[in-house]
């Protein structure tokens, strides 16, 4: 990304040149013997209350980008700013208090919460972590104003994750992850596992917090209409790098990157009668071990150059801070 | 209890589906879903009555251990001796009684110290991986490939005296016996523990508490052990049953106990001669260790359910 090194005063995380290779072993001696690029230089930029879409395939490495972010996975190379302070160097100690401002809501509302903690566990225990309540009384109120303000009943503190449904257990998860009162979230496909009517009460619940506690998101999801919905701008990952950054209008009204155009293309239409020119790519998406030379699209791409297979293309500004990673458009 | 629980399935159903209103506390939840297993139940009130006979026992059945009486040996049951009476004409309900109290103690001991040792390894492999890991389970291969017997053998007779001296006679051979016995069935324990761990470090609700700050210990204690547990308990009641047997295997071949102590093996093995003339002096402590061994593996199977919230009962 052609920004300047030293993020301005506005954004809240800043991530520079983001690597996770994880390496394969093999042989008898359990050498590394490859490394899987799942994560392969990503800049991006989130300003404070601002909502940035992660959007792309399957495997393209958007989940570990949130959790590089995070330090759940150790980023192998790469810069990340939070509120002006280096989240590489943190020590553990540091982290934690890290933590306290950085949460994250997870895809799976099954697995994402202890099946033998009650409700009023899980969404206490940020509270005893970071000593924020003083005693059981204390806990039990601020777990009962964080039900409600998720959405559920005070009574539902002492069931279990079982007894609930899928969309109410995220709400759960939404409610651990406020617990700390964070200033970002990193949303990992909060809504890809529920259904379509319970998708819209979550990111309407969503939205209102994010109005109401002023929180910044990193929402990352496969489903581009959501993603439009929710975001104010999107990023765009292909094979473990960004290709294009715009605001949510700008992005789906003129997309700039081959593969974000054959991407909107593939968006249904809820009309049967607009036919669409489907733009569709020819083969699989390589494999992440070898990536592609150059440009990680030219494999695929309809309009690649010769010197697409061997310069690695960098984001550039296109004018009105849409940023596109492509030798040939912007 | 179990009389009170309706017997049909079909009147349980509607019971199960729906949720006590009024909150209820963890231990009294636990209690409830303890209460629908049957056999647990049942087995509950077998082994206590078993430990309150060889607790109390002594105190109602008033009968010495050791009385020798050669008018009344090898008597069947009867009044005034209802388990019959041994070759030496020495009560054999009042030695089973006092003898239930050894093979009890140390069936539960060696299953504490077993479940311990290999939760203790089987978590630090577990959550270590690597080296560490790799070294573990080499240990944990080691043992398991160890012959038991002739160890346990070796064991006894290499510190049997050594302990003797320091705890007497009758503390001696009871940490010897709980150490060996414990000491050689951690193994499975360990490997069970490995493996929950291995697969519960990775869920989503451990890396949850981690972005919530949690520590490693705070991980393991409150997140991964309590779900990795119900095939512990299991294991941990099997290992009653092992000790107890294990116990009396080494009694059988006189080197447990010393021979005027009359655990439930030490019993069985005076027996074995009189099998045919006087089989009640075998079947009663047959069926003692039987009946503790039994109703332990279902107390395990009742304790599993009722502490594994997601099992609807």
């Amino acid at each position: 990304m052609n920004t300047p090194d030293q993020p301005a005063a506005e954004t809240l995380l800043s991530v520079r040149g983001l690597k996770k290779h994880f390496p394969i072993h093999g042989g008898i001696l359990s050498r590394v013997v490859d490394r899987v690029h799942a994560v392969d230089g990503v800049s991006i930029d989130i300003a404070r209350g601002e909502t940035l879409g992660l959007v792309g395939e399957s495997g393209c490495g958007k989940s570990t980008t949130g959790r590089c972010i995070m330090r759940l996975i150790e980023p192998s190379a790469g810069d990340i700013w939070f509120q002006g302070q280096d989240v590489i160097a943190m020590d553990a100690e540091a982290l934690r208090g890290m933590r306290r401002d950085m949460q994250i809501i997870f895809q799976d509302p099954f697995a994402s919460l202890n099946p033998r903690h009650t409700v009023g566990g899980i969404i206490g225990e940020a509270l005893i972590i970071h000593r924020l309540v003083k005693n059981r009384t204390e806990m039990e109120a601020r777990v009962v104003e964080l039900l409600e303000t998720v959405g559920l009943a005070p009574d539902h503190m002492r069931r279990f994750p079982h007894e609930f449904s899928g969309g109410q257990r995220q709400r759960i998860g939404i409610a651990r992850a406020l617990a700390v009162e964070p200033k970002l979230i990193v949303c990992d496909e909060p809504v890809s596992a529920l259904d379509v009517s319970i998708q819209a009460q979550v990111i309407n619940l969503l939205e209102d917090l994010q109005e109401k506690f002023g929180l910044t998101y990193l929402f990352i999801a496969h489903d581009l209409s959501v993603v439009e919905h929710i975001s104010d701008r999107v990023a765009v990952m292909y094979l473990g790098r960004v290709v294009e950054v715009a605001t949510a209008g700008d992005l789906y009204a003129n997309p700039l990157h081959p593969y974000t155009e054959a991407l909107l293309s593939a968006v249904p239409i809820p009309d049967p009668k607009i036919k669409r020119q489907r733009i569709v790519l020819q083969g699989d998406v390589p494999n992440p071990i070898r990536p592609p030379s150059g440009c990680h699209f030219h494999t695929r791409c309809p309009i690649a150059e010769p010197r697409c297979s061997t310069e690695v293309p960098h984001l550039k500004d296109a004018g009105g801070g849409h940023l596109v990673s492509c030798h040939l458009r912007g | 209890m179990a009389g009170s629980t309706p017997a049909s399935l079909s009147a349980d159903a509607p019971v199960a589906a729906t949720h006590p209103a009024k909150p209820v506390t963890p231990a009294a939840e636990a209690w409830r879903r303890f209460r629908k297993h049957k056999l647990a139940v049942v087995s509950l009130f077998i082994l206590a009555a078993i430990i309150f006979a060889v607790g109390v026992g002594p105190m109602l059945w008033r009968v010495p251990i050791n009385e020798i009486d050669f008018s009344a040996k090898l008597l069947g049951p009867s009044a005034s001796h209802p388990f019959g009476t041994d070759d030496l004409g020495q009560d054999v309900l009042a030695r089973l009684i006092y003898g239930g109290r050894i093979s009890l103690a140390v069936g539960l001991a060696a299953m504490f110290v077993a479940v311990f040792v290999g939760v203790v390894i089987g978590a630090v492999a577990g959550m270590a991986s690597g080296r560490v890991d790799a070294a573990l389970m080499w240990l944990t291969d080691l043992f398991l490939s160890l012959p038991q017997l002739p160890l346990l053998l070796m064991v006894i007779y290499l510190f049997r005296d050594g302990l003797k001296n320091l705890l007497g006679p009758e503390g001696g051979v009871f940490v010897l016996i709980v150490i060996v016995i414990g000491g050689l069935r951690w193994m499975p324990v360990a490997r069970l523990v490995r493996a929950q761990f291995l697969s519960l470090r990775e869920k989503e609700f451990v890396e949850a508490a981690r972005a919530l700050g949690a520590s490693r210990l705070r991980l393991v204690v409150m997140h991964i052990l309590p779900n990795a547990m119900g095939p512990v308990i299991v294991a941990g009641t099997i290992d009653v049953a092992a000790a107890i047997i294990a116990e009396s295997t080494l009694s059988f071949l006189g080197l447990g106990f010393p021979p005027d102590i009359p655990t439930w093996g030490r019993v069985l093995f005076d027996a074995k001669d009189y099998l045919d003339i006087a089989p009640h002096w075998a079947m009663f402590p047959g069926l003692a260790i039987f009946f503790t061994v039994l109703s332990i593996n279902f107390i395990g199977d009742g304790l599993r359910d009722a502490f594994d919230p997601r099992r609807v009962v």
